[in-house]
């Protein structure tokens, strides 16, 4: 992912080889939040949970991470996001989130320069 | 179940993501080329010029106006703007003595139809707080100073009501056509941080 925004930070502003921006600035920060937003949206759209039950529980996770008392400029609006998402999907699908943490962990300890399928056919 | 993802224990947040993803996909319940689908609509085809165009429509059609005003959600259906975030969308309108400024203060809600995904500045704790606060000196400080003859009234949206500024036509565009209007209304304006300037 680091690799990612040292690339984006030399992309130039303007022109045709830009990246997509809303009024100058990117509508994602990064793109595992382009992910999340889409994974949510398409969930919704099938009907394993409506946009009223993803927005209940973002306003649930923005809540929880604004009780930690944390400075404000650490907040990250996707974490709070992905939290939410977390949250329906463990009760929406059979999915657990012993499930969620076992995968991650397992991403976590793939070598350095792992080569994931998915990393071919995201479009940039 | 309780701990935040950002946890010491926990993966990073794009790890759990790329995670998720992985899961869902192999039960059948997403697919990356719908993901993707999902993504460039909302970062390539929609945005704030769709709402650009409600307001330049509103500004020289009284009658679309009034509609706009009545059901927001259906007038701006009638420019073909619907979708996720796209209900109970409530218009207000901006004039020179009554200010309309919109924000989220429990999470996010905003009409993604009209004005694409909200701004980090939106989803900002300090704007949810300070906006409901001390929005005058708050609107200050992101540039618009409006005197102590303007009423400010803090909209706060929600899934029920989600509001959408109809700024003032600024003087000096009479002679412009709706497509030249359009230009010049920003997402700033709509959301009631900003104001529209004659070019």
């Amino acid at each position: 992912m680091s690799d990612t925004a040292a690339l984006a930070d030399q992309l130039p502003i303007d022109g045709p080889g830009a990246p997509p921006r809303s009024n100058g600035e990117l509508v994602f920060d990064a793109p595992w939040e382009g992910r999340v937003f889409g994974i949510a949206v398409a969930l919704a759209e099938a009907g394993v949970f409506t946009l009223a039950d993803l927005q209940a529980e973002l306003i649930a996770a923005i809540a929880r991470w604004e009780a930690l008392g944390e400075p404000v400029e650490n907040y990250r609006y996707y974490e709070c996001w992905l939290a939410a998402l977390e949250r329906l999907v463990v009760g929406q699908t059979p999915l657990s989130i012993d499930q969620i943490d076992e995968r991650s962990e397992q991403f976590v300890a793939r070598p350095a320069g792992h080569d994931h399928e998915h990393d071919h056919d995201h479009h940039h | 179940m309780t701990a935040f993802p950002h946890s010491a224990d926990r993966a990073p947040a794009p790890v759990r993501a790329e995670a998720l993803e992985a899961l869902l996909t192999e039960r059948g319940l997403v697919n990356a080329a719908a993901i993707d689908g999902l993504i460039n609509r909302f970062v390539n085809d929609v945005g704030p010029m769709n709402g650009a165009q409600v307001v330049a429509k509103a500004w020289v059609d009284p009658e679309y106006r009034e509609r706009l005003l009545t059901d927001g959600t259906a007038a701006v259906g009638e420019l073909g703007f619907s979708g996720p975030q796209g209900e109970h969308i409530v218009v207000v309108e901006n004039d020179d003595t009554t200010h309309n400024v919109v924000v989220c203060t429990l999470c996010s809600c905003y009409p993604w139809p009209l004005l694409g995904l909200p701004p980090n500045w939106y989803k900002d704790p300090a704007y949810r707080a300070r906006i409901v606060r001390e929005p005058r000196v708050l609107l200050s400080e992101m540039g618009l100073d409006l005197g102590d003859d303007v009423d400010i009234t803090v909209r706060d949206s929600s899934a029920e009501n989600r509001y959408f500024v109809l700024p003032k036509r600024p003087d000096g565009t009479e002679d412009m056509s709706e497509e030249e209007l359009a230009g010049l209304v920003t997402r700033e304006a709509m959301v009631g941080v900003a104001r529209v300037s004659a070019p």
